[in-house]
């Protein structure tokens, strides 16, 4: 099971770093995002208390939203996805597979994200590295572990590019109440220990539930 | 449809019809007035909502584990009801509002998780008539995601603050608003078994009508 999970991994990472479409689109994507909220928000220099913590993680959405789609569009055009689906190991080995593709790609784009926002929203992102990149973390496996799920649902639907933001959007509701919560804060002057750990525990909550669904249901609604 | 399905429509639209005046009995709240009566339609409606939404995951969970399409039918009509109960709740529930709180619309952890849960139906319906075939599966699928997310939206708002009235107030009610609530609730949970028993039987004719395509097709 380990060894499938790793060699899938092995094979998204490897196209990857071949052609870098998926990272460059993504990370472009999510930094003109930033950029756009930075032009309509950001007024005189000074940006609203606690905005930075809401564009990271809208950027993180859209972006995620783009990877999402991309990444089972390939093996789709490419006509892989059989093949995958054929792999002599189980279901739930593909997806984590994915799953872990996705997350690596996304936390590097929010490498370069959260200095990104930290600077153009003076949002003191950073003063709490460990709590930070822990939050970061929970939040981006909940949010890429339903969108997993779902775009690999999707890939044999119609109008799946519409359809991936319009089910993942409510379904992560609490993934983004919970992460720009606990990034926001991280981000306060006063900074309250107890409160990026409940926030942090609640998106911990939400990973566990929503993998073990994600895990329940890829089986059956791969199986045509 | 079986025989008692017309009396039961029959029963239904006199408890509608009379549900004005059971209501106009009721007492006025002392600080909210008129308008609280809202309440007996509001409630009731938030109630059928939920229970959909329950009905809608458990039906796709066991549609999911068997196969078998009569859950999904079960399914689709608990969604349909979920969009259409949630709509009555979520109108009624501002207009309220105004009154008692002096606003349309707080972010409040219950008016939140239910404004989520009604999306997640509505995406629910998209999907299915968008996605084409084999839809069927993958809503299910989001279906359990919708049933099991409401609570967690349900604790992260809560977090923040509530001002929405708790249930406990339910069976604190005197017996003059109680009686009127209780009635609005039959009548309402009436309401949903018909329309659902329709709805079914609607899905069920469509598969027929699928099936006996499929077989002339095949046979031509």
């Amino acid at each position: 099971m380990v060894r499938a999970v790793w060699l899938i991994v092995r094979k998204d990472l490897t196209v990857e770093v071949r052609s870098r479409e998926l990272a460059y689109t993504t990370l472009f994507f999510a930094v003109s995002c930033v950029l756009v909220f930075a032009f309509s928000l950001v007024q005189e220099g000074r940006a609203a208390e606690g905005v930075g913590a809401g564009v990271l993680w809208l950027a993180i959405m859209f972006a995620g939203n783009l990877a999402l789609g991309r990444t089972f569009e390939r093996e789709r055009q490419s006509e892989t996805l059989r093949a995958l689906m054929l792999v002599p190991a189980p279901r739930p080995a593909v997806y984590l597979g994915k799953l872990t593709g996705i997350v690596v790609l996304l936390l590097l784009t929010e490498a370069v994200l959260v200095p990104l926002v930290a600077l153009l929203f003076q949002a003191e992102l950073l003063a709490h590295p460990i709590w930070l990149v822990s939050v970061v973390a929970a939040g981006t496996l909940g949010f890429a572990a339903v969108g997993t799920l779902f775009a690999a649902m999707l890939v044999r639907a119609r109008s799946r590019d519409v359809l991936l933001p319009v089910l993942l959007y409510p379904i992560t509701v609490p993934v983004i109440i919970a992460g720009v919560r606990g990034t926001m804060a991280i981000a306060q002057p006063d900074f309250d220990v107890e409160v990026v750990r409940f926030w942090l525990s609640l998106l911990a909550a939400f990973d566990v539930v929503f993998i073990t669904l994600a895990l329940w249901t890829f089986e059956p609604v791969m199986t045509d | 449809m079986p025989k008692w399905f017309n009396s039961a429509v029959l029963v239904c639209g006199v408890m509608f019809a009379i549900s004005p005046l059971v209501i106009a009995q009721a007492p006025y709240e002392s600080t909210m007035g008129l308008v609280q009566k809202v309440f007996y339609y509001h409630m009731p409606s938030a109630w059928i909502f939920l229970t959909a939404s329950v009905v809608c995951g458990i039906a796709s969970a066991r549609f999911l584990a068997t196969g078998n399409s009569r859950h999904d039918r079960t399914a689709l009509a608990a969604a349909e009801m979920v969009v259409l109960f949630g709509l009555v709740t979520l109108v009624t529930g501002p207009l309220w509002a105004r009154k008692a709180w002096g606003t349309w619309w707080v972010w409040d952890a219950r008016i939140t998780s239910s404004l989520v849960g009604w999306m997640i139906a509505w995406a629910y319906l998209i999907l299915r008539q968008y996605g084409g075939p084999g839809s069927e599966k993958l809503a299910a699928g989001l279906a359990l995601f919708g049933m099991a997310n409401v609570p967690f939206i349900y604790v992260s708002v809560n977090y923040w603050r509530t001002i929405h009235p708790a249930t406990t107030v339910v069976p604190k009610l005197p017996f003059s608003m109680g009686f009127p609530l209780l009635f609005c609730l039959a009548a309402f949970y009436l309401l949903m078994f018909l329309l659902m028993k329709l709805r079914v039987r609607v899905a069920e004719q469509q598969a027929r009508l699928d099936a006996i395509y499929l077989s002339l097709d095949e046979q031509a």
